[in-house]
C-alpha cells in the first residue's frame, strides 16, 4: 500500500511535465488532463485513506523509501515519504480542494489562451505541496517548500502582462525567500545538533539538545512559517498576491499553501514543546497577525483583498493554536481543514461574482447581487456563516475550540489570548458581514465601465458552481462531522499529542461569549452598511481606516525600514568598501610599490655596492657581538 | 712587544684590503685586495699559532694558501674571459642585473 | 730586499733562541727587542704597501706593492716560528700567484677601470665609513681581549717546524688535505674550461686570408712601419707622411689607446727646415734665391 504514496506526487508531476513541455497541441485537452491527474491523485489519496482507516494505532503510519538522494558519509538525505494521519489530512485537503478548483478553473479560465500552462502550473503546485506534506525529512520538505514557492510565484504572475501582477509575484517571491532562509538555517542547525534531519530521529531526540538550540531552531522554523503563511512581519505579500487568477487565490493563497506554516509548526511540535520561548513567540505572532489581518480586512473595498485579510487573520488563529502546544495542535489543523473548505468556497464565490461583473473587484460597485447569482449567493452565504462561526457550521466548531484552547493556556497569558481571539472573532463577524452586505444586499450600484459596457450579472457555468456547492457542503458539515465524538481529535492525537490544559472558564461560557461577540460584530456591520445605502466612492474614513486601507502601512514600513535602510546600509557599505577596504588594499599595494621603488635603488646591479652592504653587515655583526659580550 | 701587535697589523691590513675591494673598479686590483685580506687572515692565524703554542693555526694558514691559489686560478680565468667578451675589466661594467 | 732578508733571518734566530728557552711551560709576555724593532719597521712597510696596493693607479704598480707586502708578511711568518709557511709564502704566493697576476695584467692591458675617479654615488663615503667602523671595531675587539701572555712555539717546533706540520697534515688534517688537493685539480680544470675558446669554424688558410684582404681592398699593402721619415724609428713614434704629418696607422693600437704616441712631426719639420737652411748656406744658394 505504501508504494502508492509516490504515485500521489507522481500524478500531478506528470501532468505538470506533460502540460508544460507538451506545447500547443495539448491546448485542447490540457485542462482535462490536468484535472484528471489531480483527480487521480485524489482517488489514490482516498484509497490510502480507506486503507489507513482499516488499520489501527502505529500501523497507520506508512513509510516509503524511494531512493537515496544524497548519500554522503555522515550526511544521508533520502527521498522517502511518510504518510501518517497528519499528512493524510493534508493530502485529502490538497487533492480534494485542488481537484475542485481544477474543475472550477476549466470554466473560469475558459477564455484565457494560456489555460494549458495555467493547469500545468496548478499541477506543479499540487505535486510540490504533496511533496511538502509527505516528505519524511526536512530537506525533502524544503524541496517541496521551494516548489510551492515557485508555483505560487508563477501563478501570481500568471497575468504577467499586468505590471501589478508581475510586481506582486516578485514581491511574494522575495518575501518568501526571507522565510525560506529561516527554514534552511533551521535545517542546518538541526544537522549540527542532531546529525540528521529526518523527522523521526530529530523529533524523538529533542531531549538531547539544549533549550537554547531548540529555541533557535524553533524561531527559524517560525520565520519560515511566517514567510509562507503570511504572518507578521512577513505578511505583506499576501494582499498583493490577489493579483493572480481567483482559483489560484482560492487554492494556494487561502486553502493550502499558506497553511504550510501551520503544518511545519505542528509537524515540528516536539521541538516547540521543548522550547517554550519559541512557542511564546509563535503565539504572539499568531495573535498579532490575527488582529492585523482582521483590521485590514475591515477596510478593504476590493473583495479579494478583504478575503486575503481574512485569510491572514484565520491563519493567525491557526498559528496561535499551534503555538499553544499540545493543547492546540489538533484544533489548529482542524481549523485549517474547515478554513480550507469555507475560504476556498468564499474565494470561488468571489471569483464567480467577478466573473459576472466584468472582473470588477470593488465591492462598493456590487450591491444586490443575490437576485442575479442565486447559487453563488447561497454558497457564499454558507461560507460566510461558516467563517464567522455561526453555531452549527464548520467555523463555529473549529474556532470555538481554538478560543477555548487559548483560555486553557492558563494564567494571564490565557486571559490575554482568549480576549484577543474573542476580539478577532468579533472583527471577523464584522468584516465578513460587511463583505456580504456590500456584495449581495442593498440596491445595485454597478456602473458602466470605461468602455461603456454595462455589466450584466449572471450566474456562472456549472463547472464553476458545482465546486462551490461541494465546498459549501464542506463548510457546513465538516466542523460538525469532525467534532461530534471528538473524531478529529482521536484521529490526529497519535501524531500531535493532546492535552486539555486547565481552562479557567467552562467550555459553555466560552461558546456563549463567542456567540455574543459574533452577534455584536454582525450588528455593528449591519448598522454601518445594512441600514443605509453605501456610497460608491469610499469615504475618507478615520485614521485607522485609512491606515488599514494601506494594509496598516506594512509596505510603508517595509519601504522605510527595510528598503531605505537597506539602501543606506548598501551605500555605507559601498562607502566603507571604497574608502576603507579599497584604501587598505590599494594603500598596501601602493606602499609596497613605493617601498619596492625605493628598495629597488639599492639593487643597482653593482657588485661593489653589494660588497659595501656585506661589509657593513659584518661590521654590525661584530658590533653586536662585542655589545653582547659587554652586557 | 707583545705578539698581539701582529693581530693589530692583521686587522689593519684586512681593513685596507676590504676598503680596496670597495673602492677599486679594476677587477684585477679587486682580486689583489682580496688576496691582501686573505694574507692578513693568514698572519692572524700564524700569530695565534704562536700564542697558543700549537701548529694548528699554521695548518689553517697553509690550507688558506692552497684555497687562495685555487681561487686565484679560477678568478683570473673568469676575469680573462670577462675581458674577452666585454673588453673591460671593470667590475661596474658587469652589472647586467640592474634595471 | 737583501737587507730585509738579512734582518728577518736575524730575528728568526732571536725568536728561536727565545722560544727554546729552558722553561716551556711558563708563558712569556714579551718578545725580544730585535723582533719588536723588526715589527715596527716592517709593519710600517706592510701597511704602506697595502695602502699603495689600493691607491696606485696602475694595476702593475698595485701588484708590485702587494708583492712587497707579501714578502714582509713572509718575514713575519718566519719571525713567528712558521718557517715552512714563510718559505711557501715567498715561493708560492709572491713567486707564483703574483706572477700570475702580472700575466693577467699584461693580458688585459690598460682599461678605463684603472681610473680612480669614483662613478658610484656615495660609494666612497660608504666604503670609508664601513672600513673605519670595521677597523675600529676589530682593533677594539682585539684590544678588549686579554691576550697579555703567549705560549710560544718552542715545544711545538721542537722536532722541527716542517716535521710538526707534516705530522699534523698527514694525521689529523689528512682529509682536509686530500680535499684541498681535489679542489686544486678542479680549479685548474675550471680555469682551462673558462679560458678555452671553442673554434666554431675551420681556421682560414693563408691563401683565404690574402684573398679576403684583396677583396676588401682597404689596406692592401702592409701597414707602414713606425718611424718612417721620422728621426727615430721607435715603436711609439708615428711615421711621417710626405707632408710631414704623422700617420696613425704606423703605431700599435694599444699604444694609441694608452696615449703613449710621441709626436715628432713638428720637431721633424723644424729639423728639416734647419737642414735646408744649412745646406743652402753651404751651397751658396742664397744668392741664387736673392737673384730669383
Amino acid at each position: 500500500m505504501e508504494n502508492l504514496i509516490a504515485l500521489l506526487i507522481a500524478a500531478p508531476l506528470l501532468g505538470a511535465a506533460v502540460l508544460l513541455c507538451g506545447g500547443r497541441r495539448l491546448d485542447r485537452v490540457g485542462h482535462w488532463l490536468g484535472t484528471l491527474l489531480a483527480a487521480a491523485s485524489f482517488v489514490i489519496g482516498v484509497v490510502l485513506f480507506g486503507d489507513m482507516l482499516g488499520k489501527s494505532g502505529e500501523g497507520r503510519s506508512l513509510h516509503q523509501h524511494l531512493f537515496s538522494w544524497i548519500p554522503v558519509e555522515g550526511f544521508q538525505a533520502d527521498v522517502a515519504f511518510q504518510l501518517d494521519q497528519l499528512s493524510m489530512t493534508f493530502v485529502l485537503l490538497i487533492t480534494g480542494v485542488g481537484t475542485l478548483i481544477h474543475i472550477y478553473s476549466i470554466g473560469y479560465m475558459e477564455h484565457d489562451e494560456r489555460r494549458r500552462r495555467f493547469f500545468g502550473y496548478l499541477n506543479l503546485f499540487l505535486a510540490a505541496m504533496l511533496l511538502l506534506v509527505l516528505a519524511d525529512n526536512y530537506l525533502l520538505l524544503y524541496m517541496g517548500w521551494e516548489g510551492v514557492g515557485l508555483a505560487s510565484y508563477l501563478l501570481i504572475g500568471f497575468w504577467q502582462h499586468k505590471p501589478s501582477a508581475a510586481t506582486a509575484a516578485k514581491k511574494a517571491f522575495l518575501v518568501n525567500r526571507v522565510g525560506d532562509m529561516g527554514l534552511s538555517i533551521a535545517i542546518m542547525l538541526m544537522f549540527t545538533t542532531f546529525g540528521t534531519f529526518a523527522f523521526g530521529p530529530v523529533l524523538s531526540s529533542t531531549g538531547d539538545a539544549t533549550e537554547g538550540k531548540l529555541t533557535a531552531i524553533g524561531l527559524m522554523l517560525l520565520l519560515a512559517a511566517c514567510g509562507k503563511s503570511a504572518q507578521v512581519p512577513l505578511q505583506s505579500w499576501l494582499g498583493d498576491a490577489m493579483e493572480g487568477p481567483t482559483p489560484v487565490s482560492a487554492l494556494i493563497h487561502a486553502a493550502t499553501m499558506v497553511t504550510a506554516g501551520v503544518y511545519l509548526i505542528t509537524r515540528s511540535g516536539a521541538i516547540f514543546n521543548a522550547a517554550p520561548d519559541a512557542q511564546l513567540v509563535v503565539v504572539v505572532v499568531g495573535a498579532v497577525t490575527l488582529l492585523f489581518g482582521a483590521i485590514v480586512g475591515c477596510a478593504k473595498d476590493d473583495i479579494k483583498k478583504a478575503l486575503a485579510g481574512s485569510t491572514m487573520s484565520q491563519i493567525g488563529y491557526m498559528i496561535l493554536a499551534a503555538g499553544l502546544g499540545p493543547i492546540g495542535y489538533v484544533f489548529a489543523i482542524m481549523h485549517l481543514v474547515t478554513h480550507g473548505f469555507f475560504k476556498a468556497g468564499l474565494f470561488l464565490g468571489a471569483g464567480s461574482v467577478m466573473h459576472g461583473m466584468n472582473d470588477e473587484v470593488d465591492m462598493r460597485k456590487y450591491g444586490g447581487l443575490r437576485k442575479y447569482m442565486p447559487v453563488t449567493f447561497v454558497t457564499f452565504g454558507l461560507g460566510y456563516l461558516a467563517i464567522i462561526g455561526f453555531p452549527g457550521l464548520s467555523g463555529f466548531f473549529s474556532k470555538d475550540k481554538i478560543i477555548e484552547a487559548a483560555f486553557a493556556k492558563g494564567g494571564t497569558e490565557g486571559w490575554i489570548l482568549g480576549a484577543v481571539t474573542l476580539l478577532g472573532a468579533a472583527i471577523t463577524a464584522f468584516y465578513m458581514t460587511r463583505v456580504m452586505l456590500l456584495t449581495f444586499f442593498g440596491e445595485k450600484r454597478w456602473q458602466p465601465d470605461d468602455n461603456g459596457h454595462e455589466p450584466h450579472p449572471h450566474e456562472s457555468p456549472k463547472s464553476m458552481t458545482i465546486p462551490m456547492v461541494i465546498l459549501a457542503f464542506g463548510s457546513v458539515f465538516a466542523g460538525g462531522f469532525f467534532s461530534i465524538g471528538d473524531r478529529f481529535l482521536h484521529w490526529l492525537e497519535p501524531v500531535t499529542g493532546h492535552s486539555h490544559g486547565n481552562p479557567p472558564v467552562s467550555a459553555t461560557t466560552v461558546t456563549t461569549a463567542t456567540v455574543v461577540v459574533l452577534v455584536i460584530g454582525v450588528a455593528i456591520a449591519w448598522f454601518m452598511y445594512g441600514r443605509k445605502p453605501v456610497p460608491v466612492a469610499a469615504p475618507r474614513g478615520s485614521l485607522l481606516t485609512r491606515a488599514a486601507r494601506r494594509d496598516l502601512l506594512q509596505d510603508d514600513f517595509n519601504h522605510v525600514v527595510l528598503v531605505r535602510g537597506g539602501e543606506h546600509l548598501t551605500r555605507s557599505l559601498v562607502y566603507v568598501d571604497h574608502t576603507l577596504v579599497d584604501g587598505v588594499v590599494n594603500g598596501t599595494a601602493a606602499s609596497f610599490g613605493g617601498l619596492s621603488g625605493r628598495l629597488r635603488k639599492l639593487q643597482n646591479g653593482y657588485a661593489r655596492t653589494y660588497a659595501v652592504s656585506m661589509f657593513g653587515g659584518t661590521a654590525v655583526l661584530i658590533a653586536a657581538t662585542l655589545l653582547m659580550r659587554a652586557v | 712587544m707583545n705578539p698581539v701587535n701582529y693581530l693589530y697589523l692583521a686587522s689593519l691590513l684586512f681593513t685596507i684590503g676590504a676598503a680596496g675591494v670597495l673602492i677599486r673598479r679594476n677587477a684585477i686590483v679587486v682580486f689583489m685586495c682580496i688576496e691582501l685580506m686573505l694574507n692578513a687572515c693568514n698572519l692572524a692565524f700564524v700569530a695565534f699559532s704562536r700564542m697558543h703554542g700549537n701548529l694548528d693555526g699554521q695548518i689553517i694558514a697553509f690550507f688558506t694558501m692552497v684555497v687562495a691559489a685555487a681561487e686565484v686560478v679560477v678568478g683570473l680565468a673568469i676575469i680573462v674571459s670577462l675581458f674577452r667578451s666585454r673588453h673591460s675589466a671593470s667590475v661596474d661594467d658587469a652589472s647586467l642585473m640592474k634595471l | 730586499m737583501s737587507l730585509l732578508a738579512a734582518s728577518s733571518l736575524a730575528s728568526v734566530t732571536s725568536v728561536s733562541s727565545f722560544t727554546s728557552a729552558p722553561s716551556f711551560t711558563s708563558a712569556a709576555t714579551t718578545t725580544s727587542t730585535g723582533e719588536a724593532v723588526q715589527f715596527w719597521i716592517l709593519g710600517t712597510v706592510a701597511v704602506v704597501g697595502a695602502l699603495c696596493t689600493i691607491l696606485m693607479k696602475k694595476a702593475v704598480h698595485s701588484a708590485l706593492c702587494l708583492a712587497a707586502t707579501m714578502i714582509v708578511l713572509a718575514v713575519f711568518y718566519l719571525a713567528n716560528g712558521a718557517y715552512f709557511l714563510g718559505v711557501v709564502q715567498i715561493v708560492v704566493y709572491t713567486g707564483a700567484i703574483m706572477m700570475l697576476f702580472l700575466f693577467v695584467v699584461m693580458l688585459v692591458g690598460v682599461t678605463a677601470a684603472d681610473s680612480l675617479k669614483e662613478t658610484l654615488k656615495g660609494q666612497r663615503w660608504w666604503a670609508a665609513a664601513c672600513g673605519l667602523g670595521f677597523g675600529v671595531l676589530l682593533i677594539g675587539g682585539i684590544g678588549n681581549a686579554s691576550l697579555t701572555s703567549f705560549t710560544g712555539l718552542g715545544q711545538a717546533n721542537a722536532g722541527g717546524n716542517v716535521e710538526g706540520l707534516a705530522a699534523l697534515i698527514f694525521t689529523r688534517y689528512v682529509f682536509a688535505f686530500e680535499i684541498t688537493g681535489a679542489l686544486l685539480i678542479t680549479a685548474s680544470v675550471g680555469a682551462m674550461l673558462l679560458t678555452h675558446r671553442e673554434r666554431t669554424e675551420r681556421a682560414k688558410t693563408q691563401r683565404e686570408m690574402a684573398e679576403e684582404r684583396v677583396r676588401k681592398g682597404t689596406q692592401l699593402p702592409p701597414l707602414p712601419a713606425p718611424g718612417v721619415y721620422a728621426r727615430h724609428n721607435a715603436v711609439d713614434i708615428a711615421g711621417l707622411l710626405p707632408d710631414g704629418t704623422p700617420s696613425e696607422l704606423t703605431v700599435n693600437k694599444t699604444l694609441k689607446d694608452r696615449g703613449q704616441i710621441r709626436d715628432v712631426s713638428n720637431e721633424a719639420i723644424a729639423d728639416l727646415k734647419a737642414l735646408e737652411q744649412r745646406s743652402s748656406e753651404r751651397l751658396g744658394r742664397e744668392d741664387e734665391e736673392a737673384k730669383r
